[in-house]
């Protein structure tokens, strides 16, 4: 690889922008091509297929390595509570970098949470600078609507791969009736994963964060199944 | 732990900057069962240091000596590795799974 094509393969992988290398394996000529720019190569359709599934292969009959640069998963968690102690050292073994919002800055204190970023500020204010996208997972935990709120309209418009929200059935039910108030329509808040979590008994705290990790990984790996099992429910 | 893929391409850019000899390792093919998946990374540099991996440590060792000549030639070559090869189960893909691995060298 050319050092000028790795050095703007890095500089995309920093910027959180997805893209492709191919490489023509006979001749070991390689290009870069950004997600906005599949339209215009030669291989387009299996750039596409390959950026959907986010999935590297060898293509043209083999005469061709794509390699595909998803940015790393992240996961914000609104709410310094009890469930995020537990989930957020687990979504840092398992790959998601990992940063914690809550206002409350009697909740959201390096003692009760070693080792994860901290956001102590109201969503309004933190999530720009955060920047959220179609890579970044959002559970909202509070169970306070001032702040759950905001975090949720973010991560809709933003696209997020996964949106939950902590709360009963009932809680849920008055929620989407905010969000609707508010302009969101019923397509887009069935993309919000309430009750959250998979449906595996949890009862601590801790198994609840198993089951919202759960989740979040089946919209990361699975995200068709996700959608039919959210149609379902 | 293994390291991140963004990590393994970083030290492949720095390195090269620092004026070293490097190379990159790709897992092009997987067949049976294999511990990376298609498009892993692994960095050698012309001393033969190494960041990253194409298996589970099973061919590294092969893929760091075959990435000297890399280095020393400036052309790519492909690896495949598997049970199939009695040099390759030598080196030691003892989980019974065969991969193809690309080395470039990073000019």
């Amino acid at each position: 690889m050319r050092l000028d094509l790795l050095a703007t393969l890095n500089a995309e992988r920093a910027a959180r922008r997805a893209c492709l290398v191919v490489t023509e394996l006979a001749s070991g000529e390689q290009r870069l091509v950004r997600a906005t720019e599949i339209g215009g190569d030669p291989l387009a359709p299996v750039l596409r297929e390959a950026l959907a599934q986010g999935r590297s292969g060898l293509a043209a009959d083999g005469a061709a390595f794509v390699s595909v640069n998803i940015p790393a998963p992240r996961l914000l968690l609104v709410g310094a509570v009890h469930i995020s102690q537990a989930l957020a050292p687990m979504a840092q073994i398992t790959g998601f970098d990992t940063t914690i919002l809550d206002p409350r800055t009697a909740f959201a204190t390096p003692e009760r949470f070693p080792q994860v970023r901290l956001l102590a500020e109201w969503p309004d204010l933190a999530l720009p600078a955060y920047g959220l996208d179609a890579f970044t997972a959002v559970a909202a935990l509070t169970h306070d609507p001032k702040v759950d709120d905001p975090a949720l309209e973010a991560a809709l418009a933003a696209r997020c791969f996964y949106i939950g929200a902590l709360g009963s059935r009932r809680t849920h039910a008055k929620r989407l009736d905010r969000l609707a108030a508010r302009g969101f329509s019923p397509e887009a808040l069935e993309r919000i994963h309430a009750p959250i979590g998979l449906s595996i008994g949890a009862a601590s705290p801790a198994e609840i964060a198993v089951a919202v990790l759960g989740e979040i990984i089946c919209a990361l790996r699975r995200p068709a199944r996700v959608r039919a099992e959210g149609a379902a429910a | 732990m293994f390291a991140r893929e963004d990590d393994v391409l970083e030290a492949a850019e720095l390195w090269r900057r620092e004026g070293r000899g490097v190379a990159l390792a790709t897992v092009l093919e997987t067949w049976g069962s294999a511990p990376r998946p298609v498009g892993s990374h692994l960095v050698i540099d012309d001393a033969g240091h190494f960041l990253g991996s194409v298996s589970g440590g099973c061919v590294e060792g092969a893929v760091v000596t075959e990435a000297q000549e890399v280095i020393a030639s400036g052309i790519p070559r492909r690896l495949e590795f598997g049970v199939a090869d009695e040099a390759a189960w030598t080196v030691g893909l003892s989980c019974g799974g065969r991969i193809a691995v690309y080395v470039e060298p990073v000019s």
